[in-house]
């Protein structure tokens, strides 16, 4: 049986006197510090978290989201004006009856044509009313072109009526209008202009990155995802569908990792737009695999063609018509829309708030239908 | 009797400087600065710093190393348009990346990654001189080269992801970019465009060595500490002559999960488990993009993952409606 009294060390500890405080003091202020974390955490953190399931059981899929966020709402679709159509009746007078240079809603009647007008002056000038888009207003002119605003309007108000005819399917029945983008701003926020190449002194792929933008989420991936998505149509998947695929990464056609950053460039645009992270769509671990696509992937394919459409069928055309000031800073294109320009980072719109029963003129391109 | 910890000693020696001892081959020669002693240093460690073997491996990978290290720095300020607070600003984001893919194998232009492939040369030369260098100072010294073959595993993974897998895809661009946030998108981008790098068996080895060498670490450091009392910490000497901090040691393992290392033994789990890192981890890489393209198809195909035939049901979640 070996000795396990150890008589030495008895006396050893005697003759070396420890302060104990000192340790003490600090043990106690760290366990203080641990406890008052896990109190902020468990009774009032303002950055608490709800998770909503996105998927069956066991894969993992589920959307977190501050829940101060979600109490706060979106403060725009609190100020968010409308009024009900007036249904036509036979012998109504027609807005081009009354008004001159009419050339998109001439077919309304007076009514609806100067309830929907002042509804665009809620929604898109409500500080500098009439005269935002006609110069004459004050005069009773509202035929003249000479604003850009109202050349502009005229061609956004056709984009409103394509965009859900066209692209129901994405927009849904609550449906887009003005609002949806302008929410009561002369200028949309979150519109997007061309950035690349930001990088000085450098070319190819070292000149498009690397630089912390709004369109990358202040990340250091490719600042040129939405240039070569939703305006050019390029390729955004990267991944091969077989385990092994013949092919060397000086390839033309390769999908190299360059490209994989600039998708999840997007993919993390698409995210801050909507609030939402990537197992919303996607089971990560596997994000090619339509099997493992949650419904809502498809709504954002639809989205990015709808993007695509708008970006190169309405906005971009519109270049020579805007003054210099509202083109891009650094290759004076026109503004663009994507994804957080009606989102504002929630993946409804206004919470699905249902913009477009009350204004049929918006919902088509044809004769609108009243009910 | 003064108490001797291993960190944050409260004894530090500092007297002459030892100059260690001299071999026939003359092993106290090519040795440069003269020592001194730092009182900081000696909460950490040793208080003597000083003298340093440097040689002509040193002075070869200092110049070259500094050379590659300025490359990068000097990209980074020009990419910012040489200016410093920007430098600082965006330090975070800037890289010197490699060329981009169409370059293939050929030098590119300067500002198209041909100061990334130039910047590379010289850190591959500075890496290779310091491991020779670490290679004749153990040679010098009659020690084992444990310590350059662990180093040499370390280079092997630095040059699979620079060298050997760029080679074999055929491109420059599949190399890493030097930069901080950069290397990281690097790192996310590889592991996404090949189908999940979790799923690559050899990614999962490198993790269980890994944590495991930090595992290992913390028990073998945890032990021998708790046995210094003892005389624990003269563990050369309980290797041969086995006393009671060693028997206390291997007792409490075998009393606690019925097993022990040897004093000796645990020295080469360590030393594995941490070159097995590396080493599985390079293998995982050299793979990945040259034989196999999507790392979670090829776990489904080797039942290392399974399949679910795609009844998964996600139709039944709409999502939230905020």
């Amino acid at each position: 049986m070996p000795n396990w009294n150890l008589p030495w060390f008895p006396e050893w500890n005697k003759k070396n006197p420890t302060d104990v405080f000192g340790p003490a003091i600090v043990i106690g202020a760290a366990f203080s510090a641990v406890l008052f974390a896990a109190l902020i955490i468990t009774w009032g953190s303002p950055y608490q978290t709800e998770s909503e399931q996105t998927g069956p059981a066991g894969t993992g899929m589920s959307v977190a989201k501050f829940i101060s966020m979600k109490r706060a709402g979106d403060p725009t679709v609190e100020d968010y004006y409308t009024e009900e159509a007036y249904t036509p009746e036979a012998g109504d007078v027609l807005a081009k009856d009354v008004y001159e240079n009419v050339q998109v809603l001439g077919d309304l009647t007076e009514d609806n044509f100067t309830r929907l007008m002042g509804a665009i002056t809620q929604w898109v000038s409500p500080e500098q009313g009439c005269e935002y888009c006609h110069a004459g207003a004050a005069d009773g002119n509202y035929a003249d072109d000479d604003l850009y605003t109202k050349v502009v309007s005229r061609r956004m108000i056709q984009m409103n009526q394509w965009l859900n005819e066209e692209w129901g399917d994405h927009v849904g029945a609550a449906g887009v209008n003005c609002y949806t983008c302008h929410r009561g701003q002369n200028v949309p926020s979150d519109i997007w202009f061309r950035l690349a190449p930001l990088k000085e002194n450098s070319a190819g792929w070292s000149a498009v990155q690397n630089f912390a933008t709004a369109q990358t989420v202040s990340t250091s991936l490719p600042h040129d995802a939405l240039e070569r998505y939703l305006l050019g149509e390029e390729d955004v998947a990267v991944h091969d569908l077989e385990p092994r695929v013949a092919g060397l990464a000086s390839d033309p056609d390769y999908r190299a990792w360059q490209h994989t950053e600039r998708t999840y460039s997007l993919m993390n645009y698409f995210s801050n737009s909507l609030g939402v992270n990537c197992t919303f769509c996607h089971n990560s671990r596997a994000f090619y695999d339509p099997a493992q696509h949650t419904p809502q992937w498809a709504v954002a394919q639809l989205a990015r063609l709808m993007v695509q459409d708008t970006n190169n069928e309405y906005l971009v055309p519109l270049k020579d018509t805007y003054p210099e000031n509202r083109l891009g800073p650094k290759h004076g294109d026109a503004p663009k829309a994507a994804c957080k320009t009606c989102h504002k980072g929630w993946n409804k719109p206004m919470n699905g708030l249902d913009v477009i029963s009350d204004w049929p003129e918006l919902a088509t391109t044809g004769a609108p239908v009243y009910e | 009797m003064a108490e001797y910890q291993n960190i944050f000693n409260q004894l530090q020696v500092q007297g002459p400087p030892e100059w260690g001892m001299d071999t026939p081959e003359g092993v106290a020669q090519e040795r440069g600065g003269s020592p001194g002693f730092s009182t900081w240093i000696g909460w950490f460690g040793n208080a003597q710093l000083g003298p340093i073997h440097l040689g002509w491996f040193g002075v070869i990978s200092l110049i070259t190393g500094t050379l590659a290290i300025n490359i990068i720095g000097f990209n980074m300020l020009a990419s910012v348009g040489w200016s410093i607070p920007e430098f600082i600003r965006q330090g975070f984001w800037l890289a010197l990346e490699p060329p981009g893919p169409e370059h293939g194998l050929s030098m590119p232009p300067l500002n198209d990654g041909g100061w990334y492939i130039i910047a590379s040369f010289f850190l591959l030369v500075s890496v290779l001189s310091w491991w020779v260098r670490s290679y004749l100072r153990a040679s010098a010294l009659g020690m084992g080269k444990h310590i350059c073959w662990a180093f040499a595993a370390a280079i092997w993974l630095f040059l699979v992801l620079g060298l050997f897998r760029p080679l074999l895809m055929g491109s420059w661009s599949e190399g890493v970019p030097y930069g901080i946030f950069p290397h990281l998108d690097w790192t996310t981008a590889f592991s996404i465009r090949y189908g999940n790098l979790y799923y690559n068996p050899f990614h999962a080895l490198s993790i269980v060595f890994l944590y495991g060498s930090v595992l290992l670490f913390a028990m073998h450091g945890a032990t021998i500490m708790a046995v210094t009392r003892l005389g624990g910490d003269r563990e050369l000497e309980q290797i041969y002559d086995r006393g009671t901090a060693s028997e206390r040691a291997a007792l409490f393992w075998r009393w606690t999960m019925g097993f022990n290392a040897t004093m000796e033994g645990i020295h080469r789990w360590a030393w594995w488990f941490a070159i097995l890192t590396p080493i599985t981890g390079g293998i995982g890489i050299l793979l990945t993009g040259t034989v196999v393209d999507n790392w979670f198809l090829w776990a489904v195909e080797h039942n290392f993952a399974p399949e679910y035939g795609g009844a998964y049901g996600y139709e039944a979640y709409q999502g939230g409606n905020e």
